[in-house]
Parts: C-alpha cells; structure tokens; sequence
C-alpha cells in the first residue's frame, strides 16, 4: 500500500503499471482520477490552491486504506493527492485498487474516494478573477461518505 | 512562566485554511489553564478571547479538531505536550 502526497504531477500509466508489476494474481484494477475544473458555483475558476496537515494527512489517508483494506480482499492500494497551486485540467488526486475480480476493485475505488472527500485534511482555495475564495464543503460528499457505514 | 519550567502545561495549536486567516495566526504554544481538560474546554477558551475567535469557533460552526494527528470529539482529554488541531471541514479530492 503506497499513499503520496506531492505538488508533482503524477503519470497513471506508469503508476498503475508499478503497482501491478510481477502480480499475476491481479485480475482487476480500479483507478479514479480527480481533475481540476474551471468552473465551480457558476464562476470561472483559474486556479486552485490544496493545503493541507502535513503529517496528518498521510496517517488519515493511511487509516482509509486500512479500512478499505479490512473490507474487501485488496493485493494493493495507491493513493496520490496533489497539494499546492494547480490550473484547470490539472490531476488533482489518483486512487488505484487492485483485486482479483472487479467487484472488490469497483467499490473499494468509491469508498476510498468517499472516505477521502470526507475525513483527510485537504483544503481548497479558488480563485475566480480577482477574488479568492475557500471551497465550501457539500453536503453530498457527507451523504456520499455515510452509505459505506 | 520560564522556560523549561516543567509545570507548566503547554501545549500546540494549530489553525488551518479558512480560520488560519481569519484568526491571523498558524499556531501558538498555550499554557493550558486550569479549567481546561477536555478539547470542548479548550475551544471554549479560545472563543472567550472574544472577536474573531467567538466568531469563528462558535458552538454550532461546523469545525474538525484533532489531536496529535488524530480527529477528536469534543469530550477528548487534552495532556500536556499535545497538538491540537483547529479545522475547517475539510475539500479534498
């Protein structure tokens, strides 16, 4: 299990390509991809901003996984979270489940990204012309988050 | 209190995002007072600096607090040497 966070961009290929390498045992791969987009509340954004609790953030992400780990039968688990300025069209997040057979990938894949939307200490700031603002949190993220309870 | 004095029970607080600018400050080391033990005391504490702090650690805000790295409920117990962590909820992903 491998969770990064980093101001790098991140290359999927190349990441999905390492976690699967010399496992022949992986049947199925479950991977989503977050992605900066230039519109948000009706305004055009054209730069966004993630603070975060360095430190924090990798235990809160590492205690995700483990959940998802002790709920379905994973062989592994990468998640990588971008942190500082990012533009529209940037990758933001990258959550890549490996498992024998498709189910278990599917839904870890969701849970992970749940979990994550809800419990690990990211932050984003927006800009939208001039003005800066804090992204609000949304009420389906949590409703997102509790159907896995 | 001097430094290195041993009795003194200090502990860390952090501000992160939103309340780290509208409180204008990242963190401070606080001698615990007396009347505070639990994380729920604590936030009652810092809203009695009155302003910015009442505002925005009043009751009813939606705010995360962890301590030590770990989310916390406000009846947590707070030790000596702890960092507690003040947070908006949180927009990652």
């Amino acid at each position: 299990m491998t969770v990064r966070v980093q101001t790098e961009d991140f290359d999927v290929g190349a990441e999905i390509g390492r976690l699967r390498a010399d496992n022949p045992k992986i049947g199925a791969l479950a991977s989503f991809i977050g992605v900066v987009r230039d519109l948000n509340q009706g305004d055009s954004v054209s730069e966004l901003t993630l603070e975060h609790y360095p430190g924090m953030t990798e235990k809160a992400l590492e205690k995700i996984v483990s959940e998802a780990r002790s709920r379905w039968e994973l062989y592994d688990v990468l998640v990588i979270h971008r942190v500082g300025r990012l533009r529209p069209t940037d990758q933001i997040v990258l959550v890549v489940v490996a498992s024998a057979h498709r189910g278990e990938a599917f839904q870890a894949c969701e849970f992970l990204m749940d979990y994550l939307k809800t419990r690990a200490p990211f932050w984003k700031k927006e800009r939208a012309g001039d003005a800066t603002r804090w992204v609000e949190t949304r009420d389906t993220d949590d409703t997102a988050a509790r159907r896995w309870s | 209190m001097k430094p290195g004095d041993s009795a003194a029970a200090i502990v860390r607080i952090r501000y992160f995002a939103r309340l780290r600018e509208a409180l204008g400050c990242s963190e401070e080391d606080l001698a615990m007072p007396a009347a505070v033990h639990t994380v729920g005391d604590l936030a009652q504490f810092l809203r009695s600096r009155g302003g910015a702090w009442a505002v925005e650690l009043a009751a009813g805000k939606p705010l995360l607090i962890a301590v030590n790295e770990d989310m916390a409920a406000a009846e947590a117990p707070i030790r000596k040497g702890d960092t507690i962590a003040f947070m908006p909820p949180v927009t990652g992903g």
